[in-house]
């Protein structure tokens, strides 16, 4: 929302600068976005007088004239005004200024003639309609004197960014209301007088032309309508065109700009229809019911919904109520009569067909956010005066004023007492009477520190007690509010302990050279297909947006490791080829179309790229699935949970695996989550060249199995002693298997404390398809130190019933 | 009686650099340190010092001793490492076999840095899904359908009724409607605005926070938010409160910092106002109290919420909100 600062004049003495009412407005919640200086085109024009006028050799509509501009020197400039004489004082432009249009004043040669300089038209600088010649500066002023300094030609714009609560501001007399509570007491604007000039009243009576007949009250509790002859239609003049240029809105024709002017002015959004085009000299309000289009005056054609509210004639809609008028009743070059409309809409009613239609007008805009109930007559009688002055038009006589929902004053019961507390100030209630009618509430004191306070029509946000202690808080300043600070109970509740798991894994993670990643949570749908899922899998059961910003970015995602791939595809496109990135974020399961989906959170991580680099004591090794089971198992470790399982997982839980190169987690039969390989053709969909692993964990699984508390043991007092076991097994023997036998014939024998894989062979002198695995047993007693006499007897049973479980040979 | 030692010394030292293997090695080390070696020898004259002396000698033969066994022993490793005893030493100016380290992102550094302050002013954690109803998101905050304030946020829809949450304002019901007044919690997380520029991603972070109690009030909210943003950047960074509008707060502040950057002489990243803006607030509207059954007449509280990614952006000087998200290593690394 634009105001200009003369405009404000108007209905308002100020005298402050513009940078401390910018400061002041945002200050009172009208932020001020820009400060705006409307002449700055006049910096490089000054008053130049005209020394010396002579022919131009070779143009007979130019003239060559010797101007003093207020330097040393005077100067020629070449003139086409007829009006240009020795002696007058001019506005001239110098080289280098900038005019309206964009026009760049330069040192140029005009038929041969050097011309250093423009004199300008009024027009020409936009001060004045005023074209037919330069401007012929009255009174005396040095040469070289700023034009605007000379005129005294200032006028700032305030672009203000209006929250929406505030729609009595989306007007200059709303603005300079507020600015009027810069000074105590406050200061009233004053409002332009709209009493009908008689000469120009007709003695015909609106009634006989035109009737209003409202359907819906509740949609449309006030239709005001007022009606004029004789219209003619034209140009607006220079004063209003620039008025409206002023705030950034197009001059159309002096009808259609008096009705902007007037909302502009007021805030009340004002229709002129031509009355010749409304059939039966009828307005009436009602749905569109089974009418199914309508072309608004920009020509377009735009489908109805019933429930849309529209204003028809006797026939058939001529506008959708207010939010734009129809092609075919708007104002055109041969209107004569035209009737005005200014009504109250319901604003819920008026942002559905504007959000149905597409259309954002100031209109809808208005209307959206809540006008004055009481303010339709003022402003359209307005327009009425201003329109007669303009067009030379008659006013029929009386108004229609169609009132079947009279708005109910609105009046607030304030405890001054409670609105301190709120505040956390002390004020009186004559401090609150102040602030309160400087922007033209009521208030009447009662007793006990309560007040009666009336809230004026056009304040269609104040409503309860608390909308007041916002008014006396913005208008005292909250920077003038003591700062304090609350004494609230010592009392908290325990830590919400995914916090600190999550805390603990991103420590556990970093602490393993992870970075990490945040990744949007919406991706392309496409992604089920490129992680190769069946059409079966619940993971694609996605949460779909109604409105997304691309396709790109149109589901929820229901994994984690799209986002990490495309992340590593970021990252070598940009040569960083060993990576390790992890991701704690939410996926989403579509429960269904109208209910929440099921969120959960799950930890993810993407290694790709060497273990090791090049280095002066080591070669590079690329990194394989081991690398990411040991970050897997270290974090899980770490996280307390012990003896978690890996087995191979099922090419159906995640097909975006290698086959034969993913892993289940499990603790005690519960997955944790899912590593492996990522499969060649998922890599080819997301771009990538390089193997890449990871591993998604959900994270209220893994936390369920995570202790309660750590339990300290006490250390060992006697040494151990290790004794080793060499298998040869088939090829095919999972390892995993192995130990898991290990741990079933030993693993609750309180002697044996470890055990684990020392060695790994394949090959000669191997038969074929035989391997050799070499595992040491760790046996400690916790009451004496124990010799190989001691568990000679264990040892040598869990040998024999491997061997004899694995059809083993023992190494020769 | 110094010189005796030191002669030993030079000389020992001298042959154990002569020592062209290990066994030469052992011939100095029984040469010297053996039974009938030449300090072994020394040691045991001590006895025969006036009293005075033996103390001072009998140390000083032991450090030697000590000295010995040590350069032998190092000798030795050199010969078995290299083939020779010359103890070069290392290049320590060779790079150190590195482990790696990883970091946490930028948003999350600087979400944690804020939950730590408040919970240190005793607020409790709370989250809250990230998909959520229209009525959590909107109705319960004072946001009807067909509010203009609907346009302040561009939101995501999943249907009618179910949107990506846009701020993290509905912890506010969903954590009254479960609790009694009082009431300290923040609440951070994912948000997500339908929107997408120079300056804003479509999704981004905030944390909300809310207080309620009895005799709660705006100069309170003051003091907090103060306490907050002085922890956060420092104690001089000067605030200022301005009013604005938020449904679901009444008075409602927006919160401007002194630029961190310039200062206050006005910048770039200012846009030369020398003022920041960081914070919505509020005191709770009480619709919102009506909405969750608190009594509105005992209880008073306040409201705010915070953009992580400008923060970190402000903190970091990071100058590209969409380097969140590419996570490109260039930008992860340098946290």
């Amino acid at each position: 929302m634009k105001v200009s600062l003369s405009w404000i004049k108007e209905y308002i003495p100020v005298d402050l600068g513009p940078d401390e009412i910018a400061s002041k407005l945002t200050m009172a919640g009208l932020e001020v976005d820009a400060v705006e200086n409307l002449y700055a085109y006049l910096d490089g024009i000054v008053v130049a007088r005209v020394m010396d006028v002579k022919k131009h050799p070779k143009a007979d509509k130019l003239t060559c004239c010797t101007v003093d501009t207020g330097r040393d020197e005077t100067v020629q400039i070449v003139c086409g005004a007829p009006n240009v004489r020795q002696g007058m004082l001019s506005a001239c432009a110098l080289p280098g200024a900038v005019l309206p249009k964009d026009l760049k004043i330069k040192k140029s040669k005009l038929r041969g003639e050097v011309s250093e300089g423009m004199l300008c038209s009024a027009a020409e600088l936009m001060l004045d309609a005023d074209a037919a010649g330069i401007m012929d500066i009255a009174g005396d002023y040095e040469p070289g004197t700023p034009l605007g300094q000379a005129l005294n030609i200032s006028d700032t714009v305030f672009e203000i960014d209006l929250t929406p609560n505030r729609p009595d501001c989306l007007s200059v007399m709303g603005v300079a209301r507020e600015m009027g509570a810069f000074t105590r007491p406050g200061r009233k604007i004053t409002k332009p007088d709209i009493t009908f000039p008689l000469q120009r009243t007709s003695s015909q009576s609106i009634h006989d032309h035109a009737r209003v007949e409202i359907k819906d009250p509740d949609l449309c509790p006030r239709y005001s309508a007022g009606l004029l002859f004789d219209v003619a239609v034209g140009p607006s003049p220079f004063w209003l065109r620039q008025r409206l240029e002023s705030v950034g809105l197009t001059p159309i024709n002096n009808v259609v700009d008096v009705t902007n002017f007037v909302m502009m002015e007021t805030g009340q959004p004002l229709h002129a229809f031509d009355y010749d085009n409304l059939s039966n000299g009828r307005i009436v309000v009602q749905k569109a019911g089974s009418t199914s289009e309508f072309t608004t005056l920009d020509s377009k054609v735009h489908k109805l919904e019933p429930e849309m509210l529209m204003i028809c004639d006797g026939h058939r809609p001529v506008a959708l109520a207010g939010v734009m008028g129809g092609e075919n009743s708007e104002i055109s070059h041969g209107t004569t009569r035209v009737l005005i409309e200014s009504a109250c809409f319901n604003p819920i009613s008026i942002r559905r067909t504007a959000k149905r239609t597409g259309i954002a007008t100031d209109a809808s805009h208005r209307f959206e956010r809540g006008v004055d109930p009481l303010g339709t007559v003022y402003a359209m009688q307005r327009a009425m005066t201003l329109i007669a002055e303009i067009c030379d038009a008659t006013i029929a006589r009386d108004i229609i004023d169609a009132y079947p929902l009279p708005a109910a004053p609105v009046r607030i019961n304030l405890d001054a007492r409670a609105l301190n507390v709120r505040l956390g100030t002390d004020f009186s209630t004559d401090e609150i009477t102040d602030i309160l009618t400087s922007v033209e509430f009521g208030v009447q004191p009662s007793r006990d520190g309560y007040m009666a306070v009336n809230v004026p029509s056009f304040r269609v946000d104040v409503a309860r007690p608390e909308d007041l202690s916002e008014e006396v808080a913005r208008l005292w300043g909250y920077n003038r509010i003591q700062t304090t600070y609350p004494a609230v109970p010592a009392k908290g509740r325990p830590l919400d302990p995914v916090i600190s798991a999550r805390s603990a894994i991103r420590h556990i993670l970093t602490g393993l050279s992870f970075y990490e990643a945040i990744n949007y949570n919406f991706i392309s749908r496409d992604f089920c297909d490129h992680l190769l899922l069946s059409e079966s899998d619940p993971r694609r059961k996605v949460v779909q947006i109604v409105n997304p910003l691309s396709d790109q970015m149109s589901v929820l995602r229901t994994s984690l490791i799209p986002g990490l791939l495309a992340n590593m595809r970021k990252n070598t496109s940009q040569q960083t080829d060993t990576l390790h990135l992890f991701e704690i974020g939410k996926t989403f399961l579509s429960t269904g179309e109208d209910t929440l989906p099921e969120e959960s959170e799950i930890v993810a991580g993407l290694i790709t790229g060497n273990r090791t680099h090049q280095t002066w004591y080591g070669k590079k090794q690329p990194l394989d699935f081991f690398d990411l089971k040991g970050v897997v198992e270290d974090l899980l470790d770490a996280l307390g949970i012990a003896d978690a399982e890996y087995a191979a997982a099922g090419a159906g839980s995640c097909p975006y695996f290698e086959s034969g190169h993913g892993a289940k987690v499990t603790k005690d039969n519960i997955v944790l989550g899912f590593l492996g390989k990522v499969a060649t053709p998922v890599l080819q969909h997301f771009g990538l060249k390089q193997d890449a692993y990871v591993f998604e964990l959900d994270l209220a699984v893994v936390m369920g199995q995570m202790p309660r508390q750590i339990k300290a043991l006490p250390l060992p007092r006697f040494p151990s002693i290790s004794q080793d076991i060499t298998l040869i097994v088939d090829h095919q023997v999972p390892v995993g298997d192995v130990f898991g036998q290990m741990k079933a014939i030993a693993g609750k024998n309180e002697l044996v404390e470890d055990m684990f894989l020392f060695d790994l062979f394949e090959g000669s002198p191997l038969a074929e398809g035989k391997k050799s695995l070499s595992f040491r047993i760790v046996y400690r007693s916790d009451v004496k130190t124990l010799t190989e006499k001691n568990i000679r007897k264990l040892h040598a049973g869990i040998s024999s019933r491997l061997v004899e479980v694995f059809h083993a040979d023992l190494p020769e | 009686m110094q010189n005796p030692i030191n002669d030993i010394e030079h000389q020992a030292q001298e042959e154990i650099q002569k020592a062209k293997t290990s066994e030469d090695l052992e011939v100095v080390s029984i040469r010297y340190l053996g039974r009938k070696g030449i300090l072994t020898a020394f040691l045991r004259s001590i006895s025969s010092l006036p009293e005075d002396q033996r103390p001072a000698a009998g140390k000083n033969a032991n450090i030697l001793k000590t000295k010995l066994e040590n350069a032998i022993a190092l000798a030795r490793s050199g010969i078995a490492a290299n083939g020779t005893n010359q103890n070069r030493g290392i290049d320590v100016t060779l790079p150190g076999r590195r482990r790696g380290y990883g970091s946490t992102h930028p948003v999350t550094r600087v979400l944690d840095e804020i939950c730590t302050i408040f919970m240190r002013l005793g607020f409790d954690i709370v989250e809250g899904p990230e998909v959520e109803t229209d009525y959590y998101n909107f109705e319960a905050l004072n946001i009807p359908k067909y509010h203009p304030a609907r346009d302040m946020q561009d939101t995501f829809y999943v249907s009618d009724n179910i949107v990506l949450r846009t701020h993290t304002s509905p912890s506010q019901p969903r954590t009254m409607e479960k609790t009694d007044p009082p009431v300290r919690i923040v609440s951070a997380g994912k948000v997500f605005r339908c929107d997408s520029d120079l300056t804003h991603t479509p999704m981004f972070h905030q944390i909300e926070g809310l207080m309620v109690d009895e005799n709660i009030s705006f100069g309170d909210l003051k003091g907090v938010l103060t306490t907050f943003v002085h922890q956060f950047f420092d104690e001089h960074t000067a605030l200022r409160f301005r009013p604005s509008y938020f449904p679901f707060t009444e008075p409602s502040a927006e919160v401007d910092i002194r630029c961190v950057m310039c200062k206050g002489t006005g910048c770039r990243v200012c846009s030369k106002t020398g003022w920041l803006e960081v914070l919505g607030s509020g005191m709770v509207h009480p619709a919102v109290f009506e909405n969750v059954g608190y009594d509105t007449a005992t209880y008073t509280g306040f409201a705010f919420g915070v953009g992580i990614e400008r923060m970190a952006m402000l903190k970091y000087g990071i100058d590209d909100i969409r380097k969140y998200f590419e996570n490109d290593m260039r930008f992860l690394g340098q946290f």
